[in-house]
């Protein structure tokens, strides 16, 4: 190896994480990625889980975006140290329930660890001045630095030449010259310089790169914490909370219901962790409980399930109840009709 | 016989996050065989072996959908 400069850039699957990354690769420095994967990250695997959706390449972005770039990347899980950040954001949230200053505070804090680690040189990241309302106001930037500890090493390629010089340009490891002025949330710039570094670029999906940026995703955590009664959740709960319907006809029991067959598939495999309804007479969906439920709780559960089967206009459907230990019983209940179930038990439909 | 890693009912991108811990340990031109259920891995892995300079040496496409992927690591 040369004594080439080393950078850790921190890769997202993102455009302009790509765009950054290739800024300072173009200029000779040694570049690795890394990227964190929270668990609320939009990732290929809600593909896997419904059918419908089997078509969409499933990738992870961020390894898509190392391939384009030539550069190894490191992917690091940061479930349970994550926890923090979304539960008692000390910036607050943006406008759901993305913590995105604290986020990038603690991705940017990781990837000075890993630095140090490493015996790299310094830190780039994507982020464009005043993109987010929130969390990239020029203003907002020096946070970053600071409580991170990553001070002057950490450069942002596209947004650099308005900023004060970083360690990595005076010492002539880049170009500043050759770094970008983007400002605002305009994408076009974007695009045009993708175009010049001869990248492809690709439709980003709309609002951010995790999903607690989505109204529907973020309506069902909030309902999770306030039927908990704390900001508590795992990995499961994570998962859960992307797939089938989610309906809450009583404070205390909320069902998850299937939309499709693959939902169906991936619902069984918490038959062990939740009890679950599942038609019998007619085909129909697997729907888990979580909660506490009365006899007459658990009719008007099987009745909101059959309503969602093919038995939907039948007299009656029978259903299954399964307890986490396989132990089954029988119901039969008629289907609830579709404008007896109110809009408001929908969470974030 | 390789080495196996059972990422089976594991949903991406924990599978490659496992096999990047495992390889982490092993020496080049040790083999590893990483067991999967998510088919998004039958992409993710591979992917994250090109970046690293690991060889995919063979894929098997599991009828229960159980994969096999084996794995040389690279020189580094
Ligand atoms: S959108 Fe999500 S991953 Fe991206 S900075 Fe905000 S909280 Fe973090």
């Amino acid at each position: 190896m040369s004594d080439r400069p080393k950078a850790v850039a921190l890769i997202s699957g993102g455009l302009d994480s790509m765009l950054a990354a290739r800024l300072v690769q173009e200029q000779g420095v040694h570049v690795e990625g890394l990227n964190f994967y929270t668990g609320f990250c939009v990732e290929g695997h809600t593909h896997a889980i419904r059918q419908k959706d089997q078509e969409r390449p499933k990738r992870n972005n961020a390894l898509w975006v190392a391939e384009r770039l030539g550069v190894p990347l490191h992917i690091e899980e940061v479930i349970e140290s994550y926890k923090e950040v979304l539960t008692n954001p000390r910036y607050g949230y943006g406008a759901k329930l993305n913590p995105c200053l604290d986020c990038k505070v603690f991705m940017v804090r990781k990837a000075r660890e890993w630095l140090e680690a490493h015996g790299f040189d310094f830190i780039v990241t994507g982020e464009v001045i005043g993109q987010r309302p929130k969390s990239q106001t020029r203003d907002k930037l020096p946070v970053i630095e600071r409580d991170t500890g990553a001070g002057d090493r950490l450069l942002r390629p596209l947004s650099a030449q308005l900023l004060e010089p970083t360690l990595p340009e005076r010492e002539g490891w880049v170009d500043r010259e050759r770094l970008h002025a983007l400002n605002g949330r305009s994408r076009k710039p974007q695009m045009q310089l993708a175009q010049e570094l001869g990248l492809e670029t690709w439709a980003q999906p709309a609002g951010g790169c995790c999903f607690l940026t989505d109204a529907h995703y973020t309506a069902r955590l909030s309902d999770l914490w306030q039927a908990r009664g704390s900001k508590n959740y795992d990995i499961d709960d994570i998962m859960l909370l992307k797939v089938g319907r989610h309906l809450r006809p009583l404070a205390h029991l909320k069902l998850i219901i299937a939309r499709e067959a693959g939902e169906t598939h991936f619902l069984q495999g918490y038959r062990r962790r939740y009890p679950h309804l599942r038609t019998v007479s007619h085909g129909g969906p697997v729907a888990l409980l979580d909660g506490t439920w009365s006899e007459a709780d658990l009719d008007l559960a099987a009745r909101l399930v059959a309503r969602y089967s093919a038995g939907r206009n039948a007299e009656r459907v029978d259903l299954e109840l399964e307890d986490t230990e396989g132990g089954v019983r029988m119901l039969s209940v008629p289907p609830m009709a579709p404008e007896a179930v109110p809009a408001e038990w929908y969470i974030g439909a | 016989m390789p080495e196996e890693l059972d990422c089976r009912y594991l949903l991406c991108p924990m599978p490659v996050i496992r096999t990047q811990a495992r390889v982490a340990g092993l020496a080049a031109g040790d083999e590893l065989e990483v067991v999967v259920t998510d088919p998004g891995a039958l992409a993710d892995v591979p992917s994250w072996c090109r970046v690293h300079g690991h060889e995919v040496v063979e894929i098997r496409e599991g009828d229960h959908g159980v994969h096999r992927l084996r794995l040389r690591v690279g020189g580094g």
